[in-house]
């Protein structure tokens, strides 16, 4: 049990930071930080340069996009009770499949040759910055009254999700 | 100002008249075999450019209607860093791009074969092939069509200028007090609207062709299918010894261009600043973060084959488990 606990934080801590970095240069896509001196903070100019928050926002998809699958294939195939989601779980990990699904839409819109239709491009420009946001107001609500991911009573089922 | 450009404009009005007649036919052709998902490019002959300003005029006419409409007085914007930039007092400055001057005339003198020659190149958008002022917008105000041409939609931009520091030539200009912003916050958030040359999108698609091109006198420029514009720049270059920029340049444009004397030299000739664009080489400035798709593509694979494998493990492991357990937990209880 110890052990376990033990190796817990730094994937903790791993997906809060990588959320963070996926949050920071997400809205760092929009020319706010320069405007409101953020940028200005030293070490933090980077945060005025879109190309480089764009490569790096595209670094923290690929990390997300590998720990989403390996959380979903974990949570499928547990056995022999398959642990379950608690609502916000479920409201988080749908939100999650929203900016990952509008995130890759994007990310294939900025290869050469593939013309979206303008109004599609707005829907999943909203969607994705909308879904971003519901995701952090639920993840604010879930951090303050520790609401948990899934219903544990035997926690022995819940180690390969957790 | 206003007067000496009319009086210039009739100046050259019979000679403009004349080459339009001559031009318009075959281009329009051309545009209407680009149908088909094909993009259009242009190709400007640098070494047929007389400087003459038709074009400027003509774009000037046929896009007017397309200009911001800046209300005064602007609004007070926070911080204070945010720059006012307004042109509306300033609507004919035509050395340089403006949010009213989507096309200029950028004038070089250059050796040419040991002969001091004075070059005229028309500037616009380049219109790239996969055009980050487009890709990078984050409201899906900037937008490329199928036939290659990109444009700001005014109606939708809050003039954030993102798009003037993504594009490699910095082309994009930007006029305050117009646009959506003002009806949002207009103190906090965006500053006007973007413009740029659009290449006539309107006359493109009802089988038109750019007014610049229609309204060139000496045939400078003709439009087409990417392919033949890129094709006939080559041959262009190989039969006058001349060079191409935008053939590759940041991936490749729809502008193209054929000098006579190589683009370094007439990088160093030509007045470069704001609303004046370079002949520098430009990388590609998509194609790093692009190549990490393919890391997208195969994160999920990887995901999936390591929570697979613990799964494996982990079954394993408990096929052995309850005699180990067992034997453990009857050596305990005797302990």
């Amino acid at each position: 049990m110890t052990t376990r606990n033990a190796a817990i934080p730094p994937v903790r801590y791993g997906y809060g930071l990588l959320m963070f970095l996926l949050a920071l240069t997400g809205f760092a896509q929009m020319p706010i930080f320069k405007r409101y001196y953020i940028a200005d903070i030293p070490g933090l100019g980077w945060l005025a340069m879109f190309h480089v928050t764009h490569y790096l926002h595209y670094i923290g998809a690929v990390l997300i996009l590998g720990l989403a699958a390996y959380f979903v294939t974990a949570y499928v195939r547990t056995r022999p009770e398959r642990p379950k989601l608690t609502p916000t779980g479920y409201l988080r990990a749908g939100l999650i499949g929203v900016i990952l699904v509008t995130g890759l839409l994007l990310a294939a819109k900025n290869f050469p040759g593939y013309v979206f239709p303008p109004a599609a491009v707005i829907l999943l420009d909203l969607a994705h910055l909308g879904s971003v946001f519901a995701f952090i107001l639920t993840a604010l609500y879930c951090w303050a009254f520790s609401k948990k991911w899934i219903d544990s009573p035997s926690k022995g089922d819940v180690k390969g999700v957790n | 100002m206003a007067i000496q450009l009319s009086r210039r404009s009739f100046l050259k009005g019979s000679l403009a008249a004349a080459g339009a007649v001559a031009a318009t036919s075959a281009p329009a052709a051309a545009v209407k075999g680009a149908k088909g998902g094909r993009q259009l490019a242009t190709l400007i002959d640098i070494n047929k450019c007389i400087g003459c300003g038709a074009c400027v005029e003509a774009c000037r006419d046929a896009n007017s209607e397309k200009y911001p409409e800046a209300k005064k007085p602007f609004p007070k914007m926070y911080p204070n860093r945010v720059p006012v930039e307004d042109w509306s007092d300033d609507q004919y400055a035509s050395d340089r791009l403006t949010p009213y001057n989507w096309l200029f005339i950028q004038e070089a003198v250059v050796d040419v074969d040991g002969e001091e020659r004075f070059l005229s190149v028309p500037r616009r958008c380049m219109h790239c092939v996969n055009p980050p002022c487009v890709k990078l917008c984050p409201w899906g105000a900037a937008q490329q069509y199928k036939n290659g041409i990109s444009r700001i939609d005014k109606d939708i931009c809050l003039g954030g200028s993102k798009c003037r520091k993504v594009c490699p030539w910095h082309i994009p200009q930007r006029q305050t007090g117009a646009g959506l912003y003002l009806e949002l916050l207009p103190a906090f958030a965006g500053n006007g609207i973007m413009t740029k040359c659009d290449r006539c999108y309107d006359r493109v698609a009802e089988g038109g062709v750019p007014a610049c091109i229609e309204s060139c006198p000496e045939g400078a420029q003709i439009i087409g299918p990417r392919d033949e514009i890129v094709r006939k720049a080559h041959q262009l270059a190989d039969e006058t010894g001349g060079y191409i920029y935008g053939e590759t340049e940041n991936g490749g444009t729809n502008t193209l261009y054929v000098s006579p004397v190589p683009f370094k030299e007439l990088n160093k000739a030509v007045d470069k600043g704001k609303g004046r664009p370079h002949f520098k080489p430009a990388e590609n400035t998509m194609a790093k973060a692009n190549n990490l798709v393919l890391g997208m593509a195969i994160a999920p694979i990887a995901g999936i084959a390591a929570a697979w494998g613990k799964q494996i493990v982990a079954d394993n492991k408990k096929k052995e488990k309850p005699e180990h357990i067992d034997r453990e937990g009857t050596d305990h209880d005797h302990a």
